[in-house]
């Protein structure tokens, strides 16, 4: 027996409903007007009045209308069919509505319940089985699709039957399982989840023990992110935060992608839509489309499905992760979530925190990144979620509650800066201030030293502190004029820049720049350090610019040329010609 | 505005304030219009029985048992093939003296596009104006504001720009307006002969502050019309924004709501979003180009207004002052228009990427060694032509009184780089040189 209400106030789209029956905290239900049914959810119970927030536009609303409640949470549904799908924040397929405009109260289902897909059982009957634990596989398109133990069910089962190996709708019966009880339980392709609630179902996660390659040289050499780890971008609009999000999602070492544009402008979704059935993942030659699925709510969509959408995308995550999967969760922007949650609590007349966002905005932020990780799942093997987040700090300061909650959550900082992006370094990631904490991690550091070499940890240090003190000497020279410091200073400066030009700085635009694998990262890395090493002896700072300028094109038409090329090995010999002329 | 001869008229109001009156009153839908006293209102709030109204026109003067009669609906505008050459004032009702518009009335503040179903901006809109369609290219569908001081020149600016640019319809959206402004853009729109394809929604300063709060939403809703159901080419201008972010902190301080930074309300950034992601471009060829005002105070792009907007838009234009040419520039620097990639070297010549980098570099390289000469240094040969290339450069392509077509703005700068430079300074690439260099 559902409970149902009438509303009692609107205030835009906080509406109060005097309720008959039991309501629970951020239960579903449905506002009836006129024709259309509104989803909405409950953020406050007091008495019988409960606060809920409608995820539409509460325009012709009126106190009196019906309210029916659903007894359950907003929930994701998985199953074969999500992935290369677009979603709003609430799930519905974009792709099959009708019309240009969305329409209030049109809800569509997220899977095709029609098509069939090819299934191969994977348990047996007499298996004992738990949550998340693999019953059969799909093909979805090329990804091993599990289906799994619903999340939902608890203790240990007993398989009573599992479909043959044929084609199959996601609704059929795919297996039956018997619990300690001997009652019996149906097993579908799809299964639901409440977004809001972490899918708790392996069996540990470990700290993260391998870096996550992206191919953006800033991130991969200077500050990398483990896989199943967590960063997040701040920056000031105008800075690069899409375009290096935007790197991430082509080039990221992830079998599947979540890419969840959370209030942001709808033309860079257009650019998803359009470009990404065209290009091609880097690592195994497929359509980017095919690993990714889109949650799209922009900003002129309804504010409350914003909060919806970032919790959908990390369920989603969070599914394929159960299968086994490497997935990338990027959020685009989690600074207009955090507004969408101050909307709702200035409505509700709490009292403020800093910059008049919720109180608990801090826990809420640490909470979310939290779902991110590795885990080890049931049958031993290891799946992953890592996160990435941007944040858009009003007016780029980065002391707003935003951008400091954040930080206290996630492990990777990624300061995108005014400045460099002035004067087009790009990315304009600040690499003093910028950070990865996983390079403290042993594991890590181990895992770094079989891949790029023993000491490499070592090496990044010192390349961040050849930019460190090419800063003062730059600070010294601008204050004492070229003439003005010894000679030293211009060299000092100069190594500096050289890092900067050829290591931090990337041409997102170039086919060959763009992407740089790990061991082309580690090559140029000893190289500039060895470049960087070496003690030259200018007769004046003249001379010293123009030489390190003719070496930072050298190295830069060597980032342009395919790695190990003839053409790379060209500029290669030219470099060495100009060291072993040099002093 | 009659009243509906079936409808209750409510005679006891329960509060006033300076923007809302509250009165009992059932079978209320929110967002309704009312009149009270015959003022225009909107329903903003319900509790229980108590309805509060926001007039737009303000309370001054509003008794206790004004007559107070719901309309049942939200805002509408009629909309029809006649309203085009006319002007109207924020509730859509004619200003100039001609009829009503005989269409048919839609609501205003509708639904947003489905994002799947847009298409990618491509087509250029050229302006004439060096600093705009070389440096910093706009397309349709694109949503951009100009950033100005309130002493610059930023209504011309974008009289200029509507008149030139080639689209089937220009609307305008005036907020705060002074009246002067107001006859400007009434004079520049009649002499160019253009009134055919120009609706105007003007609020001016002489008219209440929150009345402005309808007009980008009536603005839009006409564009809607010819871009969604004519597949026209629609160019909405919308001036001053900060204005209306001044109407919108006016009404949720009335409303009791805590303000955020700068004393603007925490939804800033959505309800500025809801205007501007009204630009796009149709499917069925249509597009609405959006291009806005954001006055600054001194020049603050961290005020709560300009943040935000950046945020939203593709990019803004920065016009400023340049002491050595001595005209209004489109800064090359703080400018950006985040779509100009989409026609770039596509629908304009192909050495304009390489172009308008070495430009905007070598005049980058200008500003540093102004500041050597500030400090005191002395100056290098290339400094000094970098300073002599800069002021040509801003008189000749940056200022905004440049009026010339594309083709000539890229002649102009390989010019002017062969006068200044060696073809290695400017760092073009080689077969660009053997092609264009002068």
């Amino acid at each position: 027996m559902k409970s149902t209400g009438k509303v009692t106030g609107i205030v835009s789209n906080l509406v109060t409903v005097e309720v008959s029956g039991p309501v629970s905290q951020n239960e579903l239900c449905y506002v009836t007007s006129g024709d259309t049914r509104l989803m909405a959810e409950v953020i406050k119970v007091n008495g019988s009045q409960a606060s809920i927030q409608v995820f539409e536009s509460t325009r012709g609303l009126k106190n009196g209308n019906d309210v029916e409640f659903e007894g359950k949470m907003l929930e994701a549904t998985l199953g074969p069919g999500l992935l290369s799908s677009s979603y709003d924040g609430l799930q519905n397929d974009l792709t099959s509505m009708t019309g240009v405009f969305l329409k209030k109260g049109e809800y569509t289902r997220p899977l095709d319940e029609e098509k069939k897909w090819d299934f191969t059982p994977l348990a047996k009957p007499g298996d004992k089985v738990e949550a998340a634990d693999w019953l059969g596989e799909v093909r979805e398109g090329w990804l091993p699709h599990k289906i799994m133990v619903p999340f939902s069910f608890k203790g240990e089962y007993t398989v009573k039957s599992v479909a043959p190996a044929g084609q199959y709708t996601i609704n059929r019966t795919m297996a039956v399982l018997t619990d300690a009880d001997g009652e019996e339980h149906e097993v579908t392709m799809a299964q639901k989840w409440p977004v809001k609630v972490a899918v708790k179902a392996y069996r540990e996660k470990p700290r993260p023990n391998r870096i996550m390659e992206t191919g953006v040289r800033v991130i991969d050499t200077m500050n990398p992110i483990a896989e199943g780890g967590t960063g997040f971008i701040p920056g000031p609009f105008g800075c690069g935060k899409t375009v290096l999000q935007h790197a991430i999602a082509k080039q990221g070492d992830a079998d599947v992608i979540v890419m969840a544009a959370c209030g942001e402008r709808a033309n860079e979704v257009v650019e998803i839509f359009s470009e990404f059935p065209e290009l091609i993942d880097p690592h195994t030659g497929r359509h980017l489309m095919e690993r990714t699925t889109i949650i799209c709510n922009t900003s002129n969509m309804p504010v409350a499905a914003r909060e919806a959408s970032v919790y959908t995308a990390m369920t989603i995550c969070e599914y394929y992760r159960a299968m086994g999967l490497k997935v990338l969760l990027l959020a685009d922007s989690t600074s207009r979530w955090a507004q969408a949650l101050r909307e709702m609590s200035n409505r509700m007349e709490e009292l403020p925190g800093a910059d008049a966002f919720p109180v608990d905005l801090s826990a809420i932020i640490s909470n979310f990144y939290a779902r991110a990780g590795m885990v080890v799942l049931n049958n031993g093997q290891t799946g992953s979620v890592t996160f990435i987040g941007t944040v858009s700090p009003a007016g780029g300061n980065l002391k707003e509650p935003v951008t400091e909650s954040t930080k206290k959550a996630a492990r990777c900082f990624y300061a995108l800066e005014q400045k460099r992006a002035d004067q087009k370094r790009y990315p304009a990631v600040n690499p003093i201030d910028s950070y990865s904490k996983y390079l403290e991690y042993p594991e890590i550091q181990e895992y770094l030293s079989g891949i790029a070499g023993e000491g490499w940890v070592g090496k990044v240090e010192k390349a961040k502190n050849i930019i460190r003190r090419g800063k003062e000497a730059d600070d010294q020279i601008n204050i004492l004029g070229d003439d003005g410091v010894p000679m030293s200073y211009h060299e000092i400066f100069w190594k500096s820049e050289l890092v900067d030009f050829i290591i931090l700085q990337q041409d997102a635009f170039d086919p060959v720049d763009s992407l740089t694998p790990m061991e082309r990262q580690e090559y140029m890395l000893n190289l500039v350090l060895d470049i960087c090493d070496r003690e030259f002896r200018f007769e004046d700072f003249e001379e010293c610019r123009n030489c390190f300028k003719e070496m930072i094109n050298l190295l830069k038409q060597m980032n342009y040329s395919e790695f190990r090329s003839a053409n790379f090995e060209k500029y290669r010999e030219q470099l060495n010609n100009l060291l072993d002329n040099g002093k | 505005m009659a009243n509906k001869a079936f409808q209750k008229v409510y005679t006891h109001l329960e509060a006033i304030t300076k923007a809302t009156v509250s009165l009992k009153a059932k079978g209320v839908s929110n967002d309704e219009l009312a009149t009270v006293d015959g003022r225009l209102a909107q329903v903003v709030k319900t509790k229980g029985d108590l309805v509060t109204l926001q007039i737009f026109a303000g309370t001054e003067g509003i008794p206790t048992d004004a007559e107070v009669a719901f309309l049942g609906e939200p805002p509408t505008l009629k909309v029809g093939d006649g309203l085009a050459g006319r002007f109207f004032n924020a509730y859509g009702q004619p200003i100039d003296g001609g009829p009503e518009i005989d269409g048919e009335p839609r609501e205003t503040g509708g639904p947003s596009v489905n994002p799947y179903k847009r298409k990618q901006p491509s087509q250029l809109i050229p302006t004439g104006i060096a600093g705009i369609d070389l440096n910093n290219t706009i397309v349709s569908g694109q949503k951009i504001p100009f950033f100005a001081d309130p002493d610059q020149p930023y209504n011309n600016v974008m009289a200029q720009v509507a008149l030139r640019a080639d689209v089937d319809k220009i609307i305008l959206g005036g907020m705060g307006l002074t009246n002067d402004d107001y006859l400007y853009f009434r004079h520049e729109f009649e002499k160019a002969g253009a009134m055919d394809k120009i609706i105007s929604f003007v609020n001016t300063t002489e008219q209440p502050p929150v009345e402005r709060l309808l007009v980008p939403d009536m603005a839009l809703t006409a564009a809607e019309y010819f871009a969604v159901d004519k597949n026209e080419k629609v160019l909405v201008l919308l001036t001053d924004m900060t204005l209306y972010a001044d109407a919108l902190s006016i009404v949720s301080n009335r409303m009791d709501q805590i303000p955020s930074k700068d004393s603007m309300p925490g939804s800033l950034y959505s309800d500025l979003a809801k205007i501007y992601e009204k630009a796009v471009q149709l499917p069925e060829g249509g597009s609405i180009t959006i291009i806005a005002v954001t006055t600054l105070n001194d020049g603050d792009i961290t005020h709560a207004i300009p943040d935000n907007t950046g945020y939203i838009t593709e990019g803004q234009l920065y016009l400023r002052a340049d002491p050595d040419s001595g005209k209004v520039i489109i800064d090359p620097f703080r400018s950006l228009s985040r779509l100009k990639q989409l026609v770039i070297g596509k629908q304009t010549r192909e050495d304009h990427n390489q172009v308008m980098n070495a430009g905007v570099r070598l005049y980058a390289d200008a500003q540093n060694a102004k500041t050597k000469l500030e400090n005191g240094f002395d100056l290098s040969d290339y400094d000094l032509r970098c300073l002599d290339y800069a002021k040509e450069y801003a008189t000749r392509l940056l200022a905004i009184d440049v009026n010339i077509r594309i083709d000539e703005m890229l002649d102009t700068a390989w010019e002017l780089f062969g006068k200044y430079f060696s073809k290695a300074e400017t760092g073009i690439r080689q077969d660009l040189i053997d092609k264009y260099w002068r």
